[in-house]
């Protein structure tokens, strides 16, 4: 696949030179469409690293409090999670070697997988803008730009904003007009609208914290919902305990998050978790004209303070 | 999210405003009075028999 070649030449150098102890990539999953995390540690195993369109999850998730040298791979959204982990000091930048893929929007898997419908993929290759998805007696040839991830068809930053390296050339940013019009949507809503539109969005959360658990910013020791003393949230499925769940999961983002999208691909119920977050990032934009982790000099918004703050209550 | 906006209220308050603290308080007791007993965000304990 394309960028593979790269990155395993990028990732054999910088194991072999001993500049990094560690190569955090993707490998090929066992099933069509599923990619796997995987560390190597050894240059004669980056045979093992594979890049396609499959490649969602936010492999930041893995640094937080790592002391080796680390080699990573970065889509652009992957790069802005680094960069939070660096300002919110869980990494240092000297600890790491960052291979960065100008990002032109992973494939969202459920997409072909609705499509088929009771129909089973066995095989799935790319080529040119096209994914070739094969099975018994039917062969699809799918515009890759049409099965887009729902929040990399929104992305914004696209190439990586810190690396070390590139595995390619850098990519057009998209101008979307608005960003925002699905979040736009929902902030129209009566009071009545947004509680019913909510409490349908969760209704088969099971609470397996999946997304919790994909996110690269949930790194807290002790997770406010496995507290037990005290004990912050329920730990049933009542419905007040479930949107309190995930109202405070998309608080502890706020600021920080870069709509990688990690939290919607985990879910195994396709609940949109980012229709949480998103109102945060939009409001963050809107309120303080910043953006998480597009550089590691500026601190996040939500711990500065400023004295000419527009609200005078804060003055 | 669909919290009655008359429930939520923000407010800075520094250790020396007991003054406005209570204002505040006040203020907040009677917004919500008005809207009456939450319907959203309850939590009903399991009947038993």
């Amino acid at each position: 696949m394309r960028h593979t070649d790269k990155i395993r030449e990028i990732a054999k150098k910088i194991l072999e030179e001993k500049s990094v102890d560690l190569v955090i990539g993707f490998k090929k999953g066992t099933l069509p469409m599923m990619t796997e995390p995987v560390t190597i540690r050894d240059a004669e195993k980056t045979e093992q690293l594979y890049w396609d369109s499959f490649c969602n999850m936010n492999l930041a998730n893995y640094l937080p409090k790592r002391e080796e040298k680390i080699g990573i791979i970065a889509k652009g959204c992957d790069s802005r999670n680094i960069a939070v982990h660096i300002v919110e000091n869980q990494i240092k930048r000297e600890q790491l070697y960052i291979i960065g893929v100008p990002c032109e929007g992973m494939v969202d898997r459920r997409k072909i997988i609705s499509l088929l419908g009771d129909k089973e993929a066995k095989e799935v290759v790319e080529s040119d803008g096209e994914i070739i998805v094969k099975g018994e007696g039917f062969e699809h040839a799918l515009k890759r730009i049409d099965y887009l991830q729902d929040n990399c068809m929104r992305c914004m930053h696209r190439n990586p904003v810190i690396h070390d390296a590139l595995v390619g050339d850098l990519v057009e940013e998209r101008k979307e007009p608005d960003p925002y019009a699905d979040v736009k949507d929902i902030e129209e809503m009566g009071s009545e609208e947004k509680w019913e539109f909510f409490s349908d969005l969760i209704k088969d959360c099971t609470r397996c914290y999946a997304c919790r658990n994909a996110c690269p910013l949930c790194y807290c020791p002790t997770c406010f919902v496995d507290e037990s003393d005290p004990q912050w949230v329920g730990k049933s499925i009542d419905p007040t305990d479930t949107i309190t769940f995930h109202i405070l999961r998309a608080y502890h983002c706020a600021g920080r998050c870069t709509d990688c999208g990690a939290c919607e691909q985990a879910c195994p119920v396709d609940i949109e978790v980012r229709s949480f977050t998103r109102k945060l990032n939009k409001d963050v934009l809107d309120l303080y004209g910043s953006e998480a982790g597009l550089s590691i000099e500026e601190r996040p918004p939500l711990d500065t303070y400023r004295p000419d703050d527009y609200d005078a209550f804060i003055r | 999210m669909g919290i009655e906006p008359e429930r939520l209220h923000f407010s800075w308050i520094s250790s020396s405003e007991g003054g406005k603290f209570a204002e505040v308080a006040t203020e907040v007791i009677e917004k919500v009075r008005e809207v009456g007993p939450a319907k959203r965000l309850v939590k009903e304990r399991a009947e038993v028999a």
